[in-house]
């Protein structure tokens, strides 16, 4: 074989290894998801909004505004009386609708009057993510598209219209139902884009403060074996339980320290948000945080912590050494950005069952769904969470200690154990003589 | 008085027979040596009486306490040196003994550590930074982190691996001024010519066994050898 050959063979070889190929094969199928997420998008945006109409008018208007609505949309209730609207809220909810449109016995009258027509629109809400949103939207282009066959009709009759008023013959009067609790003069545009700090900023934030706690950990475990100074750790008059405890608390110490100034920031940040979307309160709608909601952010976050590091921890006894840290980081990033996507794109609630469960079992969700819940009172799914993340951290510590008081720490995998110990070379050599 | 006795001991690490029922006893205040070459078992049994990690059958006592049940006692009063060993970066050389005799009697805390700054012989180095130690520094900063805390028994896994002559040589003679102040050393090396000066008794140990056990003097004698590597090639040969 040739000098390069021969490189070439060697250097394959080397790379070839599972810690090279299951990170890029798992950020493969990531993006690959994503992608199936986004075409689901598209797809979604190119489906016709599930609505409710009551047209109380029999005017021209009307019926363009009704007409356009029916060949675009898949309307599941339908009515002319205005006293149906409490029963067409509920069967656009039932049916999974997106909004019941109304539109009054006045309206041709009123534009025809030169005055904005109104059209009730009572959007249903079923999550704050980017994706929940997509429907709605989808409706909100629908009525642009009325408003400007409106027009047309208004200057097809009438060219001496009024020009500033026939660009906007209609006026929307909208309300949404989320989470049970009814939003006057509010889109779903206008609730995500208020949430929207918490569907970005905190996700991240939490994951930033999970993986820099969480590489400490790893490292200092994959340190103390590299450079040998656990084994003399494990020697001294010290119990292993203080050691693994030790190790945890350092390190949330500095992760509740990054914590502490996050939710300071975070909170003056909420503050900002209190007159914002063009004047409009947050607090008029009970959309705020009140000190014990931040105690149980804070609560969750350092369970979660907890239980993060302990898993860690329990990853470091994996490591040989500082660059094998380094991968095993990996997990707890990919656990950290799981539900960041998650919560970012959809809610919850809005979750398939199946993804329900696996955000719920990952400890990171909690603190990232938790300030979304706790504005809308949702204290079952917190304080769960602040349970199930509990429960999840004691196992951990008892299987780390359980670890730090077998060989496991410092023998390795079995595996590894057989080349070291094949066929000693000085005996073999002696054996020859 | 006995201070280490190691009966019938077994270690296995999956199905590898690491260690194949050995027993030898070694008396307080002896230097007693375990020479064989790489992957003998050596750390392995050193690992062991260091309570590191569990055996699989037999025993091992230290200053008649059980390996297996009175692991914290043992390590009130042993000192382990592992192979290649180092000590943490971001400390200085006086700050990491510092660190250490912390976990022991605070009473004596300020002594130990003089004690390990006068075995390690650093002069001014001392309150440097460990990474920026040399490998003989480094070294001797460990044997006097291992030997400040007086301890009964101390376990050196090839004190002087990879070390120049000189700086090997010094730590032969903290050694043997260690085991004169009462102090068991228990100590693994595959130079046989520093265990033929340091040790008073030996076990040559090949493919987890002891193959034999002795003076250095009368071994040599025994297989009419000059030094302990011509007895050991003789012992493995037979």
């Amino acid at each position: 074989m040739s000098g390069l050959g021969n490189i070439i063979k060697k250097e394959i070889k080397e790379l070839l290894t599972p810690t090279t190929f299951i990170p890029i094969i798992i950020i493969a199928l990531i993006f690959g998801t994503m992608g199936s997420s986004i075409q689901g998008i598209q797809e979604q945006a190119l489906e016709k909004p599930v609505i409710g109409i009551i047209n109380a008018d029999n005017g021209t208007l009307a019926t363009i505004t009704s007409s356009i609505l029916y060949n675009n949309s898949k309307p599941i209730f339908n009515s002319t009386s205005i006293d149906d609207k409490q029963i067409g809220i509920e069967t656009v909810k039932k049916k999974n609708g997106v909004a019941l449109i109304v539109i009054p016995n006045n309206f041709t009258n009123q534009i025809q009057n030169e005055t904005s027509g109104e059209i009730e629109i009572y959007w249903i809400m079923k999550g704050a993510g980017i994706m929940d949103t997509i429907s709605s939207g989808v409706l909100q282009h629908l009525i642009d598209y009325i408003n400007l066959n409106i027009s047309k009709e208004l200057i097809q009759e009438n060219s001496s219209v009024n020009a500033s008023f026939v660009l906007t013959p209609t006026k929307n009067v909208e309300t949404t139902y989320f989470k049970d609790r009814e939003f006057k003069d509010l889109t779903p545009d206008t609730i995500v884009g208020m949430l929207s700090s918490q569907s970005l900023l905190i996700p991240i934030v939490i994951m930033m403060i999970i993986i820099m706690a969480g590489s400490i950990v790893i490292t200092s475990i994959a340190l103390e074996k590299e450079n040998k100074t656990l084994e003399t750790l494990l020697t001294l008059p010290v119990k292993r339980t203080s050691i693994v405890t030790g190790k945890i608390i350092a390190a949330a110490t500095i992760g509740l320290l990054l914590a502490i100034i996050y939710m300071v920031g975070m909170s003056y940040y909420f503050q900002g948000f209190l007159i914002s979307e063009g004047g409009i309160s947050l607090a008029k709608y009970g959309l705020v945080l009140n000190s014990s909601d931040y105690l149980l952010i804070g609560i969750s976050l350092f369970v979660t912590l907890i239980a993060g590091l302990s898993l860690c921890m329990l990853l470091g006894t994996f490591a040989k050494n500082y660059k094998s840290a380094q991968t095993l980081t990996f997990p707890i990033t990919m656990l950290a950005l799981i539900p960041m996507f998650l919560t970012m794109f959809a809610d919850y609630d809005t979750l398939p069952t199946a993804l329900k469960g696996v955000v719920f079992a990952i400890p990171f969700s909690h603190p990232m769904m938790a300030p979304r819940a706790l504005i809308f009172d949702d204290y079952l799914l917190v304080l769960s969470g602040i349970i199930y993340v509990s429960i999840f951290s004691l196992i951990m510590i008892i299987i780390v200690v359980w670890v730090f008081k077998s060989d496991r720490l410092l023998t390795g995998s079995i595996k590894r154990k057989k080349i070291n110990l094949r066929g000693p070379l000085l005996l073999n050599l002696i054996r020859r003589k | 008085m006995v201070a280490i006795e190691v009966k019938n001991l077994v270690k296995n690490f999956g199905k590898i027979e690491a260690v194949k029922g050995i027993s030898f006893d070694v008396n307080e205040g002896e230097i007693f040596g375990l020479i064989g070459p790489n992957g003998a078992g050596k750390t392995t049994v050193l690992r062991i009486i260091s309570t590191l990690l569990k055996i699989n059958s037999g025993s091992v006592k230290i200053m008649n306490y059980d390996v297996d049940k009175d692991a914290d006692k043992i390590r009130k009063i042993i000192s382990y040196l592992p192979e290649d060993a180092g000590a943490y970066k971001n400390l200085t050389g006086r700050s990491y003994l510092q660190f250490i005799a912390n976990f022991f009697n605070d009473k004596q805390n300020k002594q130990m550590v003089q004690r390990g700054i006068e075995i390690a012989d650093l002069d001014l180095r001392i309150d440097d930074r460990v990474d920026t130690y040399s490998k003989g520094m480094m070294r001797r900063l460990l044997v006097g982190r291992a030997l400040m805390t007086n301890p009964k028994l101390a376990i050196l896994d090839e004190p002087t691996s990879g070390l120049d002559v000189i700086n090997a040589q010094e730590i032969r003679k903290i050694v043997k001024n260690t085991a004169r102040t009462g102090t068991t050393v228990l100590l693994s090396s595959h130079n046989m010519l520093e265990v033929e000066y340091l040790c008073e008794r030996i076990a040559l140990i090949s493919e987890g066994k002891i193959v034999e056990e002795g003076k250095p003097k009368v071994l040599m004698d025994k297989y009419n050898a000059n030094n302990i590597e011509e007895v050991f090639t003789k012992v493995v040969q037979q």
